[in-house]
């Protein structure tokens, strides 16, 4: 609906006008002046407008100011770019469910490659210590162990599932992670307009927009949306250098993030992390568009499940039996 | 212009002196907000990890309050509809009485919200235009335009009939009657689009129920009026101002009505769920028997049920109705109940278990009280002053002939005229 509109030049330019008036006003009350632990707001990011809004010249120079504000915290050279969708693209995945292991190098890989914070979440939890770490991390995947008995059932899935060795006698794995819904619940809530579809399928967060009001994370089915609920943390040597806007540049606190098919590999032609670590070829990927693509082959030839399919989100993420 | 101003004066005048009592009630009042506002800095500077909520249960103590809180602002068009529609007398001099709490409530819900959200920073990303406000799509936006609007609007009757009444004129219908006539189906849409807000939301079958809204809006109208029962009596006792028994023995049994159909709608889901014994009656179980050792809300739901009907009995039946002592005992338990009910109990169980089968079990932290605490007693110091002005008017003991023949205190002036 949003797509649509559009607005010209002169409309962009007494719009920006009248909100840096307002915002001026506003500001001396609102904007603290010395920088919060958890809301470090600079005043070029508060009265900047939405990632749709901004003109080629403003986002570029919203890039190059992440570019410079990146580099100088982590100390190494960091790039922020926003490369739009390639025309005639739908990016979509498979997962093959008699393939996985359960061996999380997924989880652990997306970790790093997107710049999850590593920060536990715990602190004040009235619980257990225990309970408390494994409350506390952030992760765009989680594998839920389940009984081959009892099939499909994630009442009866196990999360924290911890044995020596994977995969067990009896038991099988299938990773959840955002499903690039063709018909997105979580969009479709928001309340601002901070989360979108984009052309290539990708559902994206513009971590400037969010106001944190979480309402997505309530309308996802999946699980697939998280909340910084603390100022997120990546060790300096960790930090992934080559990061896009809409994906894995790291993150503000008190907004909600999710997986992005790592945009900022997909869009160059690059496997997203999950994909490449996969150690038994459980995981797929690749241009729905095409015909000839594997994963075209996959939906057509391969027994294909839907997860919570009656809920008609029409995901992009398909489980498949391969054997 | 000039009466307005000195409208505004007297009003403030008013609300800034009383008795000692007053003062100590207000003086408590503002150190609980200041104790909130401080639990509220801890969590700016933190983040939203000072509270208990995680991404299981993402929502928490806050919407809880907020939930209760749209309902309480029913209280109003329980009173609006007899006072004007029917014109019963008793209720009518007292509407003014249930519009401000709506007013207080309204201010309590955007308050509880905002403590809510990652980034307050960003509320002008709601301002339509200037921001995007994704309207009609979300939910979430229309809340945003009808809770505002019904501030609004039950401010502007009040304080229209109030400055008029302040005046000794009458006040014109012509003014008035269509803002009484646009308010009651407006307060009938907060309900609704709030229990829509969670309605809709297919991932969440606990709320996924169609008998939701109906369900929001019976409560509403037991614990709103609850509410209203007591501060009647609170006012009458305290101030001059006439509240007949009749007024309150009619609200009562109002209530009554009301709570017998949300205890039926409450029957209905139980049956749905009970019977039909699918996986979606996962929640249910967790908040009314416990999810495989999980069971934190279990005695206050069952804390609630029984409240909300031994209530009902209380109501329905003339004789203790009619009796303040059980009246009252009533009228707490409602309030209990109901805040019990479409607080914790509506908000937590539809993120227990969450939506990969895991179980977080949420309480809320200190912070989370505190800055709750802060919230409730900003409303109740809003619900103050607003009375304190109100019922002087009511009562005609602060008109603007009274104010001019009024004797001068020491150290201090009548404003010039």
């Amino acid at each position: 609906m949003f797509r649509k509109k559009k607005y010209t030049e002169a409309e962009r330019r007494s719009r920006r006008k009248f909100i840096k008036a307002i915002a001026a006003v506003a500001a001396a009350g609102i904007v603290p002046h010395r920088k919060a632990e958890a809301l470090d707001v600079t005043w070029e990011e508060w009265t900047q407008q939405h990632f749709k809004r901004l003109t080629k010249e403003e986002l570029e120079r919203i890039l190059k100011r992440l570019e410079e504000k990146y580099t100088r915290e982590y100390g190494k050279k960091v790039s922020v770019t926003a490369e739009p969708p390639i025309p005639g693209v739908t990016f979509a995945y498979a997962l093959d469910l008699s393939r996985c292991i359960g061996c999380r190098r997924c989880v652990y890989a997306c970790v790093t490659e997107i710049n999850q914070s590593r920060n536990p979440h715990m602190k004040t939890v009235k619980t257990t210590e225990e309970v408390n770490r494994r409350k506390s991390w952030l992760q765009w995947i989680r594998v839920l162990e389940m009984e081959k008995v009892k099939g499909i059932n994630v009442e009866e899935a196990e999360i924290y599932y911890n044995p020596p060795k994977v995969p067990e006698e009896g038991k099988f794995y299938m990773p959840v992670q955002c499903q690039q819904c063709n018909n997105p619940p979580c969009t479709k809530v928001c309340p601002v307009v901070a989360t979108w579809k984009e052309p290539d399928g990708i559902v994206v967060v513009d971590y400037n927009w969010c106001i944190g009001c979480r309402y997505c994370m309530a309308a996802c089915p999946y699980g697939a949306r998280h909340f910084n609920w603390v100022k997120p943390f990546i060790p300096k040597d960790e930090l992934n250098p080559r990061t896009h806007y809409l994906g894995n540049r790291p993150r503000y606190a008190g907004v909600v993030e999710k997986c992005t098919f790592c945009v900022q590999r997909s869009r160059n032609g690059r496997y997203p992390a999950c994909v490449e670590i996969c150690p038994v070829g459980a995981r797929k990927f690749g241009n729905l568009n095409d015909p000839e693509s594997e994963i075209r082959y996959i939906i057509e030839n391969k027994r294909v499940y839907i997860f919570k399919e009656e809920l008609n989100t029409q995901p992009k993420f398909f489980y498949f039996f391969g054997v | 212009m000039k009466n307005a101003w000195r409208f505004f004066l007297e009003t403030l005048r008013v609300s800034l002196t009383g008795s000692k009592k007053y003062y100590l009630w207000v003086g408590f009042l503002l150190f609980c907000i200041f104790v909130g506002a401080l639990a509220y800095v801890h969590q700016l500077k933190n983040g939203l990890i000072v509270t208990a909520m995680r991404d299981e249960v993402s929502w928490g103590f806050y919407i809880s309050n907020f939930t209760f809180l749209v309902g309480v602002a029913a209280a109003a068009v329980l009173l609006v509809i007899p006072a004007y529609i029917y014109n019963f007398k008793p209720i009518k001099e007292i509407a003014v009485l249930g519009e401000l709490l709506a007013v207080s409530a309204m201010v309590m819900c955007l308050v509880f919200v905002t403590v809510d959200i990652g980034r307050p920073d960003r509320f002008w990303h709601l301002i339509p235009k200037l921001g995007m406000l994704h309207f009609p799509t979300s939910l979430l936006s229309w809340d945003v335009i009808v809770l505002n609007g019904y501030l609004i609007i039950n401010l502007c009757i009040a304080v229209y009939i109030l400055y008029k009444m302040y005046h000794n004129e009458e006040p014109n219908k012509n003014v008035y009657w269509p803002l009484i006539l646009i308010s009651i189906p407006w307060a009938v849409s907060i309900h609704t689009v709030t229990a829509f807000l969670y309605n809709g939301l297919a991932a969440r079958p606990f709320w996924n129920a169609s008998i939701l809204a109906p369900r929001f809006l019976a409560s509403a109208f037991c614990s709103g009026p609850a509410f209203m029962l007591i501060i009647f009596q609170i006012v009458r006792k305290v101030s001059n101002i006439e509240i007949s028994d009749k007024a309150i023995f009619k609200v009562a049994e109002l209530i009554a009505y009301s709570m017998f159909i949300n205890l039926f709608l409450l029957g209905a889901e139980w049956f749905k769920e009970y019977y039909s014994d699918t996986v979606h009656i996962a929640s249910m179980k967790y908040l009314y028997e416990g999810l495989k050792g999980h069971s934190a809300l279990v005695p206050w739901i069952w804390a609630a049920t029984i409240f909300n009907v031994i209530a009902f009995f209380l109501f329905l039946i003339p004789k203790t109705r009619e009796n303040f002592l059980t009246l009252n005992i009533g009228c707490v338990l409602i309030f209990i109940g109901v805040y019990i009910e479409k607080g914790m109990g509506l908000v937590v169980p539809g993120f227990t278990p969450d939506v990969l089968g895991e179980i977080y079990e949420y309480s809320p932290t200190n912070t989370e009280l505190l800055v709750s605490l802060g919230v409730w007693a900003l409303g109740l110091l809003v619900y103050t002053l607003l009375l304190k002005v109100a019922i002087p008017i009511q009562t005609g003991e602060f008109r603007v002939d009274k104010v001019a023949r009024r004797e001068v205190p020491e150290g201090e002036q009548v404003p010039a005229s």
